[in-house]
């Protein structure tokens, strides 16, 4: 398949796709990207998340083109692009709305930017072809945008980025418009997409979820500022400081404020023991913390007696969710929630044991809250 | 992240070079330069005309400014100039568009807003099937409904009154404006109606205290609209009004267009311009909201 | 609210209060209104309204009066070339003020200020600058050019297209504002689109976001069209319909029969048509927009 080569170009390994070098952005004294690195992998799949506001869009249309930058540089394939035309950078892009041209057929979607860009016509036709059959569309081609449902709008307006024949793909939030089971159906798609074409993508989401199943990367952004890059798992894991703490996971993160005592961290009348926890620092000093436990670290049950530490509560309240449910209570005067089975009878003002691993924990400076 | 930021970096970087003087900007500020210029410079003809005497007039250039400022055509146009039967200049006219222009303003929005809130709020059936008459009116050109009215005023004695012409506005402002308030209306949040009403107030009360003190902007354009089209109607004016009763404009063409007389171009000129004050000032003041009345009446209903 | 069921008349009584003028405005000025006149141009009416049928007589007349025609000729040519030139224009100037450009606000209120004028005022003005003795024409031969000729309000076989300057000036500021709130609800993803597919930016005008504009267009042409059709003031002011009769319009000479040649079967007959006219323009617009609403986005 035509589209295939692009894992062929691989070969010239560890060649970083994209490179985005001191970056900055500004709208007139607004700062909007802060002397900004990112350089991400061949074939890699990176996910920009943050709450709105945060820049990940407008880093996105940065790389684009669509959006001068102020200061700073993008290459893309190893080639300067910083002052290139969108259209020039090897890329091809899937926005929020769609951004279908509603008066042409969808054939004509996918073919209006290579019919200008000149490619002769059976090229056109076999590149149309190839996308349409990966992205299952072929029944629809003679029709208009505005007959087709929000999926398949989608799935053309990812066409449209296809038969680019381009290396890398940036979305800006494409499943932002679907209705939920829609999003989770297309999420997958593209995950398997990816898989097929081992082309790089840039994925610009506010979804955790999303974030967390496609991504080979995610980039934390806050406030024009990479806050975290690194795997799902250690974003999940290993937070690098509390406001990615408390952004990923849901239900939220609980937090303890207290403070770091000769290898325990005192809170109330307390005292959770921290060995084996991994401090990033090892010559971290004693003072005042927070300590984040995730609600599904948390064990109830036989399994109690198994963890390292463990606490007597009474229940507040109960929300169960059918596949879970979620126990408000109440340790050492801060607010806790737990995650239990969905099959766990439990009810409210029953007394609960609780335990958890503090290895499994992180553990924040109070002032800096950055991971200790 | 990498250690990029240590090393200088080479080759193009930061915003992308653009000349101020490139060919593109040149054709786009040109082009609107120019035509810029080809809209104001009537505007600039009329005042330095009025500006200027006759003998200037007629040796010089119309676009040049004058070389002694004169204010007599002001003067003229406003108080002595002719318009064929009588010579009080344009004030009458003035005075008489005064008192045409604020009642017909003040009906004509009271009506069509109470009608937009009915509309908008309180659907009773066959509501729709006038509504859908009434936009259709707007497009029913104006000569067709001409005589029918002559008469219509004439049974009830108002025919060459300023009152008549007064309730012609009326009628022919509520179209657009009760499409204006209706949508406006629509566009409050229901919940709003809801509550008042299960607070008990009722049509007027609701309307009154709670649709009035939210619409202000809404009045306003409206107010734009019908100040600027009742005062630049010309039609109507010398349809249903008689020759003591004239608006403005009609006195400005008998002034102008009279054949008696050796034609003052200045005293014309200074006289359009009086005319076309009121307008001009209610849009270079209102701006945004002008075009949000036009935008609003183009809107499809 | 009474326990017993009012009367369905008397349900919503203030809603329907309210709506009094509305309805009377809508069924006796409106409907009745336009109902009469018709019926009045089939009746031999002079200086009064009379009931005395005469059939087709009062078109067959109209059709055969010079001055009609003329009119008709007159509202053709204007029409058309002010369809054209105002929305070419309109549209033109709206793109070059989308393109982020300094003093917006100035350019635009500079374009749109005519329109706050009344035609009148229009007229007059015009009539003045193309005044052969002082105008443009003037001004032209005192740089020089001695044979330079540009008098269109003094020579018949032009003297529409002066007024026509005058509409264009006069109306071109409104398609501009129309067509720039159209462009401005583009969704600014689809011009990015484009330039990820490398469109040149007058090509994606063309093939993209114009076809988009439909309704903004539609909206627009009905507005024009009904405006041309109503042309009256302007004419009055800048030319009283001459040199000749050659600026006469439909609605001059519905006026002119009506109020001043008494014959009002002429006026009726001839409004007639003029409704006709926009008929032939509105009905199938309502059709468009809002018949056919099963397959819009």
């Amino acid at each position: 398949m035509a589209l295939l080569p692009a894992r062929l170009r691989v070969e010239k390994i560890m060649k970083n796709s994209v490179e985005i070098k001191n970056l900055d952005l500004q709208f007139g004294s607004v700062k909007v990207l802060q002397d900004l690195n990112l350089d991400i992998g061949k074939g890699e799949f990176l996910v920009l998340l943050g709450s709105s506001g945060c820049g990940k869009s407008t880093l996105l249309n940065c790389i684009a083109g669509l959006l001068d930058v102020s200061g700073g540089q993008i290459h893309i394939n190893d080639r300067n692009v910083t002052w290139a035309e969108p259209s020039d950078r090897g890329i091809g892009m899937v926005f929020q709305s769609y951004a279908l041209y509603p008066q042409m057929t969808v054939e004509g979607n996918l073919s209006f930017g290579l019919k200008n860009a000149k490619l002769p016509k059976p090229e056109i036709a076999k590149r149309i072809k190839q996308a349409s059959e990966v992205l299952q569309i072929e029944p629809l081609l003679k029709r208009k945008p505005a007959a087709l449902s929000g999926g398949q709008r989608q799935r053309v307006a990812i066409g449209r980025a296809l038969v680019r024949d381009v290396d890398v793909f940036l979305f800006d939030e494409p499943l932002s418009n679907l209705d939920a089971k829609l999003r989770a159906d297309l999420r997958v798609e593209i995950k398997r997409l990816h898989h097929k074409l081992q082309n790089t993508m840039i994925y610009v989401t506010h979804d955790q979820i999303e974030a967390m199943t496609l991504a080979d990367r995610i980039a934390i952004m806050r406030g024009g500022q990479i806050m975290q890059l690194g795997s799902p798992a250690e974003i999940y894991g290993r937070p690098i400081n509390k406001y990615v703490a408390d952004f990923i996971g849901s239900p939220s993160m609980n937090f303890l404020d207290g403070h770091v005592e000769n290898g325990t961290f005192e809170v109330g009348d307390l005292s959770i023991p921290l060995d084996g926890y991994e401090f990033v620092d090892a010559s971290a000093t004693d003072g005042p913390a927070t300590m984040g436990i995730r609600p599904e670290h948390v064990v109830t049950g036989e399994l109690v007696e198994s963890a390292p530490f463990q606490v007597n509560v009474e229940v507040n309240l109960i929300e169960p969710t059918g596949s879970d449910t979620l126990v408000d209570c109440e340790v050492a005067g801060h607010h806790f929630r737990v995650r239990m089975d969905g099959q766990s009878r439990v009810s409210v003002g029953e007394k609960l044991r609780l335990g958890f691993a503090p290895t499994r924990a992180s553990l924040f400076d109070a002032n800096t809250e950055l991971r200790l | 992240m990498t250690d990029t930021s240590l090393t200088p970096l080479t080759g193009p970087q930061g915003p992308k070079p653009r000349k101020s003087f490139s060919r593109r900007n040149i054709f786009l500020y040109g082009t609107l330069i120019t035509i810029t210029l080809f809209y104001a410079l009537p505007l600039y003809v009329m005042f330095v005309t009025s500006l200027k005497g006759m003998p200037e007039i007629r040796l010089g250039n119309i676009f040049s400014p004058p070389l002694e400022v004169t204010f007599q055509p002001w003067v003229k146009a406003w108080s002595q100039a002719c318009t064929g039967l009588t010579c009080n200049g344009l004030s009458t006219g003035f005075w008489n568009s005064v008192q045409i222009t604020i009642p017909s303003v003040i009906l004509s929005i009271i009506i069509a807003s109470v009608n937009g809130y009915a509309l908008s709020n309180w659907k009773f059936k066959g509501a729709d099937a006038f509504f859908t008459i009434l936009i259709f009116g707007a497009f029913i050109p104006y000569q067709v409904m001409l005589y029918p009215i002559v008469i219509m005023l004439r049974e009830i004695g108002l025919y060459g009154s300023l009152g008549g012409l007064v309730l012609v506005h009326t009628v022919f402002g509520m179209p657009i404006l009760t499409l204006l308030f209706r949508n406006y209306f629509t566009s409050l949040p229901e919940e709003l109606f809801k509550a008042a009403r299960v607070d008990g107030a009722g049509f007027w009360a609701i309307y009154t205290k709670i649709m009035v003190p939210m619409s202000l902007p809404i009045f306003t354009v409206a107010v734009i609209l019908q100040v600027t089209g009742i005062w630049n109607d010309f039609l109507f004016g010398v349809v249903y009004t008689s020759p003591d009763n004239y608006p403005m404009t009609v006195s400005l063409n008998n002034i102008v267009n009279s054949t008696q007389g050796v034609k003052e171009y200045n005293v014309n000129m200074a006289a359009t311009i009086l005319t076309g004050l009121v307008p001009l000032s209610i849009y270079f003041v209102s701006g945004r909201l002008f075009v949000r009345g036009i935008a609003a009446g183009a809107v499809k209903g | 609210m009474s326990s017993t069921r009012p009367n369905q008349l008397f349900r919503n009584k203030s809603s329907k209060i309210a709506a009094i003028p509305m309805i009377v405005t809508a069924l006796f000025v409106f409907v009745g209104g336009t109902i009469w006149t018709v019926v009045y141009s089939f009746t031999k009416s002079g200086l009064l309204p009379r009931l005395q049928w005469v059939g087709l007589d009062q078109y067959e007349r109209l059709w055969a009066t010079r001055k009609w025609l003329v009119a008709i000729e007159n509202l053709a040519i204007y029409g058309l070339c002010m369809l054209v030139l105002v929305f070419v224009i309109g549209f033109i100037l709206a793109a070059l003020i989308d393109q982020k450009i300094r003093f917006e606000d100035t350019i635009r209120t500079v374009i749109l200020y005519p329109y706050a004028l009344s035609f009148v005022v229009t007229g007059l003005v015009w009539q003045w600058i193309l005044n052969p003795e002082f105008g443009v024409q003037n001004v032209v031969r005192g740089w020089g050019w001695k044979s330079f000729t540009f008098d269109p309000l003094y020579n018949a076989d032009i003297a529409i297209y002066g007024v026509l300057i005058a509409g264009i000036w006069q109306g071109s500021g409104l398609v501009m504002v129309l067509m720039l709130a159209g462009l401005r609800g583009i969704d600014q993803d689809v011009w990015k689109a484009s330039r990820v597919d490398g469109i040149p930016t007058w090509k994606a005008y063309i093939f993209i976001i114009i076809p988009m504009m439909r309704p903004v267009f539609v909206t627009t042409l009905v507005i024009v069209v009904t405006g041309i059709v109503k042309i009256y003031d302007l004419i009055v002011a800048q030319t009283g319909g001459g040199p000749g009769i050659s600026t006469e319009v439909p609605a001059k000479y519905v006026y002119d029969m009506m109020f001043q040649a008494n014959n009002l079967g002429q006026g009726f007959a001839a409004s007639t048509m003029m409704l006709v006219t926009v008929a032939l323009i509105v009905i199938p617009w309502t059709i468009l927009e809002f018949g056919g609403s099963k397959h819009r986005d």
